[in-house]
């Protein structure tokens, strides 16, 4: 899930194509995008200035906005923390050790994106629910996990798991031997070798995963809302209030919020992209794999 | 590297991230299959008969169908253009394709209700003509177009990126045609990758729940999805019907992600 990065694209300019058909595929590539992408956002873009800046500044006058965005924007960062560890772990795992089994468990990674989010959303309201199997004796400790914040961050940590691992597992694949052993004959111990060589290489994509993972869950819907409780000011993420809003019919109030929560979106992963290149170490090309 | 602890330190390691993924991931899905079946697998088919059970799963494999031909015809034409010819603003394309993956799926539902809600700009006006686009199934296809839009150009450019446009240029050379080359030379060397981006597309396109929820309108029998009817049924606390509901879409799932393992496993060989 790692950002693409193509790297043979440069201007040239006026340079004639080499093969034939460049403007019945671009043409092909123009209406597809244009019609199914730009056309959609722009209307996102412009909706809510239709009628005057007022509904726009209504929204920002909404104090249930900014608390879904709080719930949002906490949970996501605190799913992102729980998975970045987790992450790191099963890619080392499973590139370093090959234990038995291990492709089984690399299959398994993949599923908490191939699942429907609903079906997630449903699986896990019933497991850490009340009567469910963790819920249950979670509910002796007096934990209480579904239908609380709580939730929110069990479901975005579960969506979130895949793209720190798949982010992390071609850099380590591909790390050179030789760094870790010229460390080693010098003396360095496990820890070290660990510490001052392969982290500083793996920063880089631990932290565009983790972009990822969080843009993904301030965006989450399907998986959170049957655990959230969505409770306004406590438990309501953003996308749901979005749904709220249209089901009153407030088309405005529903466009200011989806734009918000689209450019704060937008903005994160461009930071993590700009964080990303100042802490890349130069020791391994993370396009290479 | 022999030491006593660098041979404790892979086992107990091996075992929390076994442990993690049991109680994380496998848990879950044990649980969907768990209660889909706790009155027996005769029952659980039988709620797959019911009417609207089955017009949800009419629904959803004909809009994934719909998707999955679009999305793949213009993912093919995307990766083509973009790996294969030198152009302006090509980098400004890419980042145009990857962008509905930061987009949030209720927004994915919500821009094409500003363009065909009835408070939309061109809603009433299509209405007018008998064109129902939102709260009817067009929308639907819509709004998973849009969510599952750049997996196969994704999936693709990288590999296209990898290929080089030599046997292109040679194909050309010796007289092939624009499509003789496509169809002939560059799709079959990218089968695997190609396969691999249409499966992906195929199972988030089926699993759609937030974007066509804002956008189906939710009438039981005639605009709900599976993701969807499973929504209604589990808040009607038929909870047997909507997990062996979810139970066949976790198949589906499980069954792509096997298959696109063992593509790309295969591939690896290949070319190591």
């Amino acid at each position: 899930m790692k950002p693409l990065t193509v790297t043979g694209l440069r201007y040239f300019p006026r340079r004639r194509q080499t093969l034939p058909g460049f403007s019945l595929s671009l043409g092909l590539t123009l209406l597809w995008t244009g019609l199914l992408v730009v056309l959609p956002l722009t209307a996102l873009l412009l909706r809510p200035w239709q009628h005057g800046i007022g509904p726009m500044l209504h929204a920002l006058h909404d104090a249930r906005m900014y608390a879904a965005l709080r719930v949002s924007f906490i949970c996501a960062f605190l799913a992102v923390l729980i998975d970045l560890p987790i992450g790191l772990l099963l890619a080392w795992t499973l590139v370093r050790y090959r234990p038995p089994g291990h492709r089984a468990v690399d299959a398994l990674i993949d599923l908490p994106f191939a699942i429907p989010t609903a079906v997630t959303g449903i699986a896990l309201a019933t497991l850490y629910g009340p009567g469910g199997w963790i819920g249950a004796p979670a509910g002796k400790l007096g934990l209480k996990l579904a239908f609380s914040p709580a939730g929110i961050v069990i479901a975005l940590t579960f969506i979130g798991l895949p793209f720190i691992v798949r982010s992390v597992e071609p850099v380590l694949r591909s790390f050179p031997k030789d760094v870790e052993e010229a460390a080693f004959l010098l003396g360095a111990s496990g820890w070290q070798r660990f510490c001052r060589i392969l982290l500083p290489a793996l920063a880089p994509p631990l932290l565009s995963g983790a972009g990822l993972a969080f843009a993904r869950g301030i965006g989450e819907y399907g998986s959170v809302i049957f655990i959230a409780g969505n409770q306004p000011f406590h438990s309501e993420v953003t996308p749901l209030l979005i749904v709220m809003r249209l089901q009153e019919f407030n088309y405005d109030g529903a466009t200011s919020i989806a734009l918000i929560l689209l450019v704060t979106a937008l903005l994160c992963l461009v930071a993590v992209s700009h964080l990303r290149r100042s802490v890349s170490s130069g020791l391994v090309r993370e396009d290479s794999a | 590297m022999t030491s006593q602890s660098s041979r404790i330190i892979p086992i107990v390691l091996t075992l929390l991230s076994y442990t993690i993924i049991g109680l994380l991931i496998v848990l879950p899905v044990a649980l969907i299959l768990h209660e889909a079946l706790r009155q027996g697998l005769h029952t659980a088919f039988e709620t797959l008969k019911d009417p609207e059970a089955r017009s949800a799963i009419r629904l959803t494999a004909c809009v994934t169908a719909i998707v999955t031909v679009i999305n793949t015809a213009g993912g093919i034409a995307a990766a083509w253009t973009l790996t294969k010819y030198d152009f302006r603003g090509a980098r400004l394309l890419v980042s145009l394709i990857e962008l509905p993956i930061s987009v949030s799926p209720v927004i994915a539902g919500l821009v094409w209700l500003l363009l065909f809600g009835r408070q939309g700009w061109w809603g009433n006006w299509l209405g007018h003509h008998g064109l129902h686009i939102a709260f009817a199934v067009p929308g639907i296809v819509l709004a998973t177009l849009f969510v599952t839009f750049p997996y196969v150009a994704r999936t693709l450019m990288p590999y296209m990126e990898q290929q080089g446009r030599a046997a292109e240029e040679a194909a050309f050379l010796f007289g092939a045609g624009f499509w003789k080359t496509l169809i002939h030379v560059t799709l079959p060397d990218a089968g695997w990758a190609l396969l691999s981006g249409v499966l992906l597309t195929t199972a988030r396109a089926m699993g759609e729940f937030g974007a066509v929820a804002v956008i189906s309108g939710h009438i039981p029998g005639v605009t709900e999805t599976m993701p969807l009817h499973i929504e209604t049924l589990y808040n009607g606390y038929q909870s047997v019907a909507a997990f062996a509901m979810a139970a066949l879409l976790v198949l589906v799932a499980m069954t792509t992600v096997l298959i696109r393992m063992f593509l790309e496993r295969s591939f690896r060989k290949q070319h190591p």
